[in-house]
């Protein structure tokens, strides 16, 4: 009594008796025609474009693992500390569910750097794709907070300089500072209150404005499609079946590739989790395996190295209101690059020398800069961080004229791509 | 047609009024809503601030500074921040008039204090140095290192404090050096004594019990 439904557009699909069911109640054939076997992506996707999907993949398991934890964690002044600690050995796996968050966080970051390096490479953040790329930006803003807020959770040393040296950054802005550092903490310090505030924006508002924004960049993204390592359009040279010549179905062709790419990811991100889950100290620092101590900072106050580019930006300024300034400008520069990239072409594959050489010079100074932050504020880690603070700033305030002043290549009128033999 | 024209005028102006008051309606609804948005969010905004319990926990301390020996240094904890006393030496304080040149705010004029502690010792007593002992910098603890000519901080060191995360110096009266990423020297509480022994940290004349 099969029926057999076809949604216009997709291929005819002979559906048993329950697939017939949901068709008439929920729209599910049209989003696999529409958004995974119609949706048509470039066919010349590299390496680079793994990124996109495995940074969802860590939000899955971020947000699995996260719940797991919520279970056993107590917030507050008196028991986050030794709640983590009784995650870690009470809990049967408990240490497994916490390595895999606390691993997690840091894999989110390298893989969303990963994927922003490709945006700048590429140009995927050119029209028409201003608004995608901000969206992405706002993803990666959201993930900053959220990250923070965790780091402070177990109520280490380490958290709760942090979250003195972080939320007095709120205090050097003019005139209502020192008020809204007050307000944030909700006392005079950093206190019980600051830290069940930020467990109920890390496990609750921050991850539903997570999701909001990746459905965003996501809905955003159909309406662009990819770019690809060409930038150019697919959609400017249609086929006869009125799909991108150079587009190839997302569904199998990408699902499959994507698949590889997780089974990698997850040798690395195991290895890691198993072997080497603090990763010699960048990962999950020393200083805040000792509780919260109010009257006694670490040694060295380095936040996690995923934020230590922007850290040495603000610490290689002599004044702290500068400093503060410059950090929010390091951070706001990434979404006026759709506006200041004026350059004919989009992929640095066609760019000029110049803009190959500043973006070099990019991305030595952020390496540089993650360097400098993770060292004590002396002699030559200050001055590696402000010789690079320059180098970084050059990149963006430089890109306005070195766009327009150098000879860029011809770009191809198809995709660029070769078979494998 | 001009029967028909006519009508079609009028219900132009009917139109055009119809127009002229929805847009005023449009925009006093969206005036209340915007008031009531305010007003609603009030509450939640307001939970952030400090609660009742958390003020009372800020209420004043005491510390008997007969307890120190001439060149210690003491931590009193008030409102969760480190309070530094330092029971200041004729040479301790001799040493704060030689080195304004390399000082950002020598006579204080950007830095928070109570006014009774905006002069050359930044203090009520010159003896006692009552100091916040978090760095204005970025709120880490700055270190006590009161021995001039420090191996680390140089051969001119005058004795003072130093900043373990981000580099600050402080010299004796807690004012900050040239080359420190803190802009203001380290803040005074208020503070007064209530007998020669008695430090009150939190009051003054001032402020009454803050």
């Amino acid at each position: 009594m099969a029926e057999v439904v076809k949604p216009p557009g997709a291929p005819a699909v002979k559906t048993g008796p329950f697939r017939a069911w949901l068709y008439k109640r929920f729209p599910i054939e049209e989003f696999i025609s529409d958004q995974l076997v119609g949706y048509y992506a470039p066919k010349n996707f590299n390496f680079w474009y793994y990124f996109g999907f495995l940074s969802m993949v860590v939000l899955a398991l971020q947000l699995f693992t996260g719940i797991f934890l919520t279970m056993f964690y107590k917030p507050g002044e008196a028991t986050s500390f030794d709640s983590v600690e009784f995650i870690m050995r009470e809990v049967d796996w408990g240490w497994l569910i916490r390595y895999l968050h606390s691993t997690g966080a840091s894999a989110f970051f390298v893989v969303v750097y990963l994927h922003m390096f490709r945006a700048l490479m590429y140009g995927s953040y050119r029209a028409p794709r201003e608004l995608l790329w901000l969206l992405g930006m706002l993803v990666y803003l959201a993930l900053m907070a959220e990250a923070f807020m965790g780091y402070v959770l177990p109520w280490g040393n380490m958290s709760y300089w942090a979250a003195q040296v972080i939320v007095n950054i709120f205090g050097t802005i003019p005139g209502i500072g020192p008020g809204l550092v007050e307000w944030i903490r909700g006392d005079y310090g950093i206190s019980d209150a600051t830290l069940n505030r930020f467990f109920a924006l890390h496990v609750v508002a921050v991850p539903l404005a997570l999701l909001l924004l990746v459905l965003l960049h996501l809905v955003a993204l159909r309406r662009t499609g990819s770019s690809n390592p060409d930038g150019i359009e697919i959609k400017e040279k249609l086929g006869p079946n009125g799909k991108p010549l150079d587009g190839i179905p997302f569904h199998p062709y990408y699902t499959i590739k994507d698949t590889v790419g997780l089974g990698v990811f997850l040798v690395i991100f195991s290895l890691i989790v198993f072997y080497a889950p603090t990763l010699g100290g960048y990962f999950l620092e020393p200083a805040n395996f000792e509780p919260a101590n109010p009257l006694s900072t670490p040694p060295e106050i380095t936040p996690s190295w995923y934020f230590t580019p922007y850290y040495a930006i603000l610490r290689a300024v002599p004044d702290q209101r500068l400093g503060a300034l410059l950090m929010l400008l390091s951070i706001v520069a990434y979404l006026l690059l759709p506006w200041l990239d004026r350059s004919p072409v989009k992929s640095m594959r066609y760019k000029g020398p110049l803009s190959r050489t500043f973006f070099a010079i990019f991305i030595v100074s952020f390496l540089g800069l993650m360097y400098a932050g993770l060292n004590p504020p002396e002699g030559k880690f200050v001055l590696l961080g402000r010789i690079c603070t320059v180098g970084y700033f050059s990149y963006f305030v430089g890109m306005w004229f070195y766009t327009r002043m150098e000879r860029v290549k011809p770009v191809p009128e198809r995709l660029t791509h070769h078979a494998h033999a | 047609m001009a029967v028909s024209g006519e009508s079609a005028g009028v219900e132009r102006a009917i139109d055009e009024a119809d127009d002229s008051r929805r847009k005023f309606l449009l925009m006093a609804s969206a005036g209340t809503a915007a008031v009531g948005a305010v007003l609603a969010a009030t509450p939640f905004v307001s939970s952030w601030t400090p609660s009742e319990r958390a003020r009372a926990l800020g209420a004043p301390v005491d510390f008997d500074v007969s307890k120190l020996e001439p060149g210690a240094m003491a931590i009193a904890t008030w409102r969760k921040q480190p309070i530094y006393i330092v029971r200041r030496t004729p040479a301790m304080l001799a040493s704060l008039g030689e080195h304004d040149s390399r000082l950002k705010d020598p006579r204080s004029a950007a830095s928070e204090q109570p006014p009774y502690a905006a002069n050359g010792t930044r203090s009520r007593v010159p003896e006692y140095l009552v100091l916040i002992g978090t760095c204005t910098h970025l709120g880490c603890l700055p270190k006590a290192r009161f021995a001039p000519a420090n191996p680390e901080l140089g051969a001119d060191w005058p004795g003072g404090f130093a900043c373990p995360c981000h580099g600050s110096r402080f010299d004796l009266a807690g004012r900050v050096f040239d080359g420190s990423p803190a802009s203001v020297n380290l803040r005074v509480p208020p503070y007064s004594f209530a007998d020669a022994r008695k430090l009150v940290i939190g009051v003054d004349e001032h402020r009454g019990a803050a």
